[in-house]
């Protein structure tokens, strides 16, 4: 049954529909391939073996009713139904856990389903479990989970990126065809650019957020993991849209283009021919690797070979982006994260009075890249340095998103740039100096700042490691995004890196990577 | 831009409520000002005249009917406070420390 995990969602679908094997097969055979592959891998914080084939053997309940009721009816199934899927460990599931990597959750169990939950379950997709991801998100390895650290699937000794590092390394490794996760500053495309998979940030507002463990409110966005476009287009599409729940959801229509992608290869191939493309300079970072930049170089030289038009451009505040961000999401989760104080749910840490339980449970409740971003966020707004800190990295926010406007006014389709400067670092190897980790988003965060879309999708190896290449768009140009992420696939369909497996999903776990744990 | 001192650290740490040991807040020292160091590269950007950015999309008042609707019940808000006592949770008085 293993081969049915290396399937693309669009293909379950398909053969789900035809009747070739049921839901609860599908679902077994990801069940037993996380369940085998986790010991190695550390990517799941819990698996629902019970839940997800009950929620497989309803999804097939609706599919064989729909078949019996002919054609129209089996068309008119959710592209979801009876799909698996893998939720990072900060959606509530009501009744599950919801730990967001933290020890200051542990225990706690969702009262409510998220809003993206409740999404799922009307398009019949199967549950499997949550993923592990760094602390409250705040990360770009998963190795500040208090969980332990999650591994790539290409290599167990390297990290598999953050925050969302689990549901990357869940779909990389084919224990889920589709992954939840969210990104506050690259926390789904640099994961999906470390495992080689696809992953999209989209526009601020797109996905309702209720239900979801919140880190920097006017960053935070929820999107998918996919091992390709389509399959990241039609789990968008079945999330997002307005929620009177949450107030920063927009209204703005969701195309049934995330639909509509072409299946064939010539017309996806097709649609590249005179796609005006951004390539701005100064994403080209100091640090990165030139495997990454020779990968990204060629993967431009191919969209121009087939038809699009590639511009040099300009984004003059890129390097403000950093220092900007590190100042505005430690300040809103600063915020956020008061809440967590041992007084209504978690643990209750401390003896006396109320103050011991609020430096007890928050002291050892949360882990040291957190209490270091609440320190900074605290500190950037308190009296006296609010101006000098908040303020100001709101105005250079101000800069920073108009460097993109300019280039929506002057006409271009999208930019296209690396994701992350380098591939799949060690363990360890970040971990001393919080600004060498800070560091590994500085090509995604930018989009955050701006509230736009951004894509990042898989574009060949380098030294045996995944390369990402990221579209960006101007807002609400999901539907673009995901039409050049297909056109790439098709016209790289025969390049040989596409048909390489992860090379860590045969070999033991190494005695390093168990260590580190 | 600023400089932290041990004691500033101690002073932060206490306004977000975090218990910091000895260690934690020697550590914090080096890295919150080797952080901020970086920072400073914002204090070159001339920003007198620009407005700040709180959010990206455009969306305001966003407005609903104030009306009645089902709420979550007690018990399964209760459930995971970690001390209760019937339809309460249970806190430190703190009212008898002053």
């Amino acid at each position: 049954m293993t081969e049915l995990t290396r399937l693309h969602a669009h293909d379950m679908a398909a053969s789900l529909r035809a009747g070739d094997f049921s839901s609860h097969e599908l679902t077994e055979a990801h069940l037993a391939a996380a369940e085998a592959g986790n010991p190695a891998l550390n990517a799941w914080l819990s698996i629902d073996r019970e839940r997800a084939l009950g929620e497989a053997d309803a999804a097939d309940s609706r599919i064989t009713a729909a078949r019996a009721a002919g054609a129209i009816e089996t068309a008119a199934l959710p592209p979801l139904a009876g799909i698996p899927i893998a939720l990072k460990d900060l959606v509530s599931v009501k009744g599950g856990q919801c730990t967001a990597g933290s020890r200051i959750l542990e225990g706690y169990r969702a009262p409510y389903d998220a809003h993206i939950t409740e999404r799922l379950r009307q398009s019949g997709a199967v549950i499997l479990g949550k993923t592990n991801m760094d602390e409250f998100a705040m990360g770009s390895s998963t190795e500040h989970s208090a969980y332990g650290p999650t591994a790539n699937p290409w290599d167990l000794e390297r990290v598999p990126g953050g925050s969302s590092g689990g549901s990357a390394a869940a779909v990389a490794a084919f224990h889920a065809p589709l992954s939840i996760g969210t990104d506050t500053g690259g926390s789904i495309r640099q994961p999906a650019a470390l495992c080689g998979i696809v992953g999209i940030k989209p526009t601020y507002g797109r996905v309702s957020r209720y239900g979801i463990v919140a880190f920097a409110s006017s960053l935070d966005q929820i999107g998918p993991f996919a091992r390709d476009a389509r399959d990241a287009a039609t789990l968008l599409h079945a999330i997002a849209g307005r929620d009177d729940r949450d107030s920063t959801s927009s209204p703005t229509p969701v195309p049934d283009a995330f639909l509509q992608l072409p299946a064939s290869d010539d017309g996806a191939a097709a649609s590249l021919k005179g796609k005006r493309l951004g390539l701005p300079s100064e994403y080209f970072v100091a640090g990165m690797e030139e495997g990454v930049e020779a990968r990204i170089r060629e993967a431009v030289s191919a969209l121009e070979a087939a038809g699009a038009i590639v511009e040099p451009v300009s984004l003059p505040h890129t390097d403000y982006g950093l220092a900007t961000y590190y100042i505005v999401a430690p300040a809103e989760a600063s915020a956020n994260l008061a809440r967590y104080d041992g007084i209504r749910f978690g643990p209750r840490l401390g003896d006396g009075d109320v103050l011991a339980n609020y430096l007890a449970t928050r002291g050892r409740g949360f882990g040291a890249e957190v209490k270091r971003r609440i320190m900074l966020g605290t500190y950037a707004l308190s009296a006296g340095y609010y101006d000098a800190y908040y303020l100001k990295a709101q105005k250079v926010r101000t800069l920073i998103k108009a460097d993109f406007d300019v280039l929506w006014a002057q006409g271009f389709d999208a930019l296209v740039a690396p994701t992350s400067p380098t591939v799949a670092f060690r363990f360890g190897a970040r971990m001393a100096d919080p600004v060498s980790m800070y560091l590994s988003d500085a090509c995604t965060l930018p989009v955050n700042m701006a509230g736009l879309p951004g894509i990042s999708i898989p574009c060949g190896l380098s030294e045996g490691l995944p390369v990402g290449l990221q579209f960006i768009g101007a807002p609400w140009s999901e539907a673009g995004l995901f039409q050049l992420s297909r056109g790439y696939e098709a016209i790289t369909a025969d390049a040989d890196w596409r048909r390489l497996e992860p090379t860590g999903l045969t070999s033991a776990a190494p005695a390093s990577a168990v260590s580190a744990r | 831009m600023a400089t932290l001192s041990r004691s500033d650290v101690e002073h932060v740490a206490h306004l977000a409520r975090l218990g910091l040991t000895d260690d934690e807040l020697t550590l914090l020292e080096g890295q919150l000002n080797h952080i901020l160091d970086q920072y400073a590269i914002l204090a070159e950007l001339p920003t007198d005249d620009i407005p700040p950015t709180a959010q990206t999309i455009e969306l305001e008042n966003i407005l609903r009917e104030d009306v009645v609707r089902p709420s979550l019940s007690a018990e399964a808000v209760l459930a995971n406070a970690p001390a209760r006592q019937g339809e309460f949770i249970v806190v430190p008085s703190i009212l008898d420390d002053r």
